[in-house]
């Protein structure tokens, strides 16, 4: 495995809205802080994101949803390592 | 994907994984620091401050096809989500669709109006 050249606060980008979700105002709220909308559904476009990764054979990298457009991807969350998922 | 930093999966990965997975796991392990990606997809439980189990299936389009979300007391079943991926393939491939509890191979349907009313008789499982 490369050497990993890698600090411990390296923030990746996180959710990558669309355009036209990034550009909508928060109704009713002045904060600054992204809208945590939900925006997965069913037979809509996957919302792409950036996330930091550990790759097996490769190291750290950042992972964004759309390096595998393409593909059939399956994306699964767990709620910790070291859990059964 | 967990709130799990990157380090912490590649202790999990050395640690344990690749005593169960011969290599380890073959996929990126992503960590959703914060739970924004959790968030957006509908699986972060903010009281705990984790993701639950979300999983997804996204088509070489980038649209999702299917997502289930389970409370973390239970764990998945891969053999359904891999019927799933082959069933949404097979639609892609051919335009059929399929009926429930289809497995690769079985019976598929065509829609239109000549199958109204007809289900009974093209599908006996």
């Amino acid at each position: 495995m490369p050497e990993m050249k890698e600090g411990c606060v390296k923030p990746a980008r996180g959710p990558i809205l669309p355009a036209s979700q990034a550009a909508a105002p928060a109704t009713g709220t002045t904060t600054s802080q992204e809208v945590k909308r939900v925006l997965a559904r069913v037979g809509k476009e996957a919302i792409d994101f950036e996330a930091n990764a550990f790759v097996e054979g490769v190291g750290f990298k950042p992972v964004k949803l759309s390096d595998y457009k393409g593909k059939w991807i399956v994306l699964c969350f767990y709620p910790g390592d070291f859990t059964f998922v | 994907m967990s709130t799990d930093s990157r380090f912490v999966h590649k202790m999990w990965q050395e640690q344990e994984l690749s005593k169960m997975v011969k290599g380890g796991v073959p996929f990126p392990m992503l960590s959703d620091a914060g739970g924004q990606i959790g968030q957006i997809y509908g699986v972060y439980d903010e009281a705990a401050g984790v993701d639950i189990r979300g999983r997804f299936i996204i088509d070489p389009d980038f649209v999702i096809r299917a997502m289930e979300s389970l409370t973390p007391e239970v764990g998945r079943n891969p053999d359904e989500l891999i019927r799933q991926v082959k069933a949404f393939q097979h639609v892609r491939a051919t335009g059929e669709v399929t009926p429930s509890g289809w497995q690769p191979g079985q019976v598929t349907l065509k829609p239109g109006p000549a199958l109204v009313g007809k289900v009974w008789e093209a599908w006996k499982p």
